[in-house]
């Protein structure tokens, strides 16, 4: 039997929760009305406006100028006009500008023009992703163009691509592995003809045997250097940490990044925004979001430009069936919990789920019983118990000894708890805490 | 005769080593800091950390080494303050007005509207990083308590209402409440002032409106009608002067549209 690959220390199996929407083919939203254009949506500086008021905006027209080393541009999803520059709050509870943007619905839709890539030096190809303000899709919403800056002296080993979706309910990845296989697997070449890696490897849950498949025919035809990696299912494998564990076997120290142990990762979405951006000069102004959970009529995975509000997608999937208990945007292990639903889709929204009254949530918290499952199943090797435990007495400085900043706000820790002890919310508190 | 030397020997020993002794506490002796004793026999000995200092001995240090003002210490205040100044031969000075800790908020989940359902952990700081709290107001005050768990004196009470309050008889002025609230609305007014402002938003009076039945609407009123109650808009939010003899606060109080001046109390 061959063994399949995984990352080694601590993780959870929660139920994927995927069936509401893994076979539901991507559909376009249509264009909504009205847009809200956040200028941050990435990591780092937001960008600074290009546009005032009352200002008329093509399609694809930049809109915000990055700001800094780590920060990108922002494009109009729409052509229209700039009804006003407005402050608003993220799902994720960054406050920032935003436009928000009349639609003009007359106008002409944009063809996108083919570009030939294969000529492109790395120079090239990392000014034309910056350009597009393209940033990591997956959720951190890194610059793209800076993650592909191999600096000097350091080679890439190997690139990692993630198409391990691991969160529970998130089908978009899984649809796009289906549905644009070819063109995921030209971004991937793009990345490898600026970065120069030795290998190339995909890790895919094998939760998607559609997806390994379709990969790895569309690999033999276009007789590209990648591998598939089935990888067992696990959570947290899609983070870049216990990817590169369970792909190539290496270690990221603490504090460290992926190219610190030669390796570059880089999703699946990002792939794809990567072909747009290079071979159709697209910016990203659009991306898969899953519209999932119990609560929802009909899940579905839409297509939706940048800036579509909560209620626009919900309406396109019939509304809620009945009142939900959260609204969360991302997975339910690491996304946040809001309550707008005039909050803008960003480049950065992965799903978009309406979750019901959970039992499991009402169960009362109680005192830890020191049963240590949390450090048993903490993918950092922290001791989540001690930490929450300092925490609450305010010993923040003891807590940053024993690494909490290390603690990437997976939930493993909060998920296996007995005594259902909000240990990542003590975590995220430390830190904020601990910086000051 | 045996027992003659064991006697000896232990005898010579116990003289050898004693002296040893003797020497070494002359030669290592750790200069004791005479004043610095002497201040901290005088210091409340609450140590709040109100003065900046790790606790009454570092302010006590601090102070016998110059290297601190006289009259730092907020628990003492005046009194301390002058027995101090005499262990140090210096003059007294005026030292600040006694200043305590205020809830500049009445807002509480009947009269301010929320924007969300928050169970997560009880504290003000935790409860902050989600949109800022569940108040749809920002200025408010939270309900949970952090600056009740940082209080040295048990100053700070739910009262039934759901409403943070600090008791100024007990307050001692340590600070350590303002520092550790997350929207600010906890803040230091002079202990004799008679009334405070209980609202801390900036938000314009239409919103306030809105969101909140006890929250200053920046109407003007208290400084328009009452000069002299030492009510000044700024912000859309109501101060109060207090180097102003605040003559007319009570019926500017009476005359608050929203009843945000209350007594401090
Ligand atoms: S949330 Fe942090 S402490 Fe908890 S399991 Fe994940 S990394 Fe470990
Ligand atoms: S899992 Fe929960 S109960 Fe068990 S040791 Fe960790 S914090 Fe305590
Ligand atoms: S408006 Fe004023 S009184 Fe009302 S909740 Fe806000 S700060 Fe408190
Ligand atoms: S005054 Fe500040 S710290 Fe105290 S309960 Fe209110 S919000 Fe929390």
């Amino acid at each position: 039997m061959q063994r399949i690959a995984t990352f080694r220390k601590g993780g959870v199996h929660p139920s994927d929760r995927k069936a509401l929407s893994s076979s539901c083919a991507i559909e376009q939203l249509p264009m909504p009305v009205e847009l809200i254009v956040p200028l941050s949506q990435h990591l780092g500086a937001p960008a600074t406006a290009l546009k005032q008021k009352g200002d008329t905006v093509e399609i694809g027209e930049k809109i915000g100028k990055a700001s800094g080393f780590i920060s990108a541009d922002i494009h109009s999803p729409a052509t229209g006009t700039i009804k006003e520059v407005r402050k608003v709050t993220l799902a994720n509870s960054v406050a920032c500008d935003a436009y928000v943007i009349t639609v003009d619905n007359d106008a002409e839709p944009k063809q996108w023009e083919y570009h030939p890539f294969r000529a492109l030096d790395a120079q090239e190809i990392l000014a034309i992703v910056q350009d597009m303000g393209v940033v990591g899709t997956g959720g951190a919403t890194f610059p793209t163009h800076v993650k592909l800056m191999v600096p000097k002296g350091k080679s890439v080993d190997a690139l990692v691509v993630n198409g391990v979706e691991c969160e529970p309910y998130l089908t978009a990845d899984h649809r796009l592995m289906l549905e644009k296989t070819e063109h995921i697997l030209d971004g991937i070449m793009i990345v490898a003809q600026a970065t120069k890696p030795k290998k190339i490897i995909i890790g895919v849950e094998n939760n998607k045997p559609d997806a390994i498949q379709a990969l790895r025919a569309a690999i033999n035809m276009a007789d590209y250097p990648i591998t598939v990696e089935p990888l067992k299912v696990k959570y947290p494998q899609g983070d870049e940490k216990q990817l590169l564990k369970a792909t190539i076997g290496r270690e990221i120290p603490s504090g460290k990044l992926p190219i610190d142990v030669g390796a570059v990762v880089l999703n699946v979405g990002t792939a794809y925004a990567i072909f747009e951006a290079v071979v159709l000069r697209k910016p990203l102004i659009d991306r898969v979001v899953t519209v999932s959970g119990e609560a929802i009529s009909t899940p579905k995975n839409l297509r939706v430009p940048i800036g579509t509000k909560v209620f626009d997608l919900l309406s396109f999937c019939n509304g809620t069936s009945r009142q939900p208990e959260k609204m969360i945007s991302g997975g339910p292990m690491m996304g946040f919990a809001f309550f707008d639903d005039q909050t803008p889709v960003t480049k950065g929204t992965s799903g978009v789920l309406a979750l019901d009254h959970q039992k499991e949530h009402d169960a009362p918290t109680t005192a830890c019983i020191s049963c240590g499952r949390c450090v048993a199943v903490c993918p950092m090797g922290l001791q989540p118990t001690k930490l929450n435990k300092l925490i609450e007495h305010a010993r923040y400085e003891d807590a940053m000894k024993l690494n909490l900043m290390d603690c990437k706000e997976c939930g493993c820790c909060a998920y296996t708890c007995p005594a259902h002890l909000p240990l990542v919310h003590a975590m995220k508190i430390g830190k904020k805490m601990g910086r000051k | 005769m045996d027992i003659l030397n064991a006697f000896l020997i232990i005898g010579a020993l116990g003289l050898l080593l004693g002296l040893g002794l003797a020497y070494a506490a002359k030669k290592f002796a750790v200069k004791k800091d005479e004043k610095a004793e002497d201040i901290l026999a005088i210091l409340p000995g609450a140590n709040c950390g109100g003065c900046g200092f790790p606790g009454c001995s570092g302010y006590a240090a601090a102070l016998s080494a110059g290297t601190a003002p006289n009259g730092l210490c907020p628990p003492g205040g005046a009194p301390v303050a002058a027995k101090v100044a005499k262990i140090l031969g210096i003059e007294a000075e005026e030292t600040a007005e006694r200043m305590v800790a205020f809830v500049h908020c009445r807002g509480n989940h009947e009269l301010s509207q929320l924007d969300y359902k928050y169970d997560g952990i009880e504290d003000c700081n935790a409860a902050a990083l989600l949109f800022k709290g569940d108040n749809t107001c920002k200025y408010g005050c939270l309900h949970l308590g952090s600056c009740i768990k940082v209080c040295p004196t048990d100053a700070i009470s739910r009262d039934e209402k759901g409403n943070i309050m600090v008791n100024p008889a007990l307050c001692i002025g340590c600070k350590k409440c303002t520092l550790v609230c997350p929207t600010k609305v906890i803040r230091m007014i002079p202990a004799r002032g008679s009334h405070a402002i209980a609202c801390n938003s900036n938000d314009p009076g239409g919103k306030v409106r809105k969101i909140c039945q006890v929250g200053c609407i920046g109407c003007k009123i208290c400084e328009n009608k009452f000069p002299e109650s030492g009510c000044k808009v700024v912000n859309f939010l109501s101060e109060i002067d207090y180097a102003n003899p605040m003559t007319q606060i009570v019926q500017a109080a009476k005359a608050c549209p929203t009843k945000c001046i209350v007594e401090a109390k």
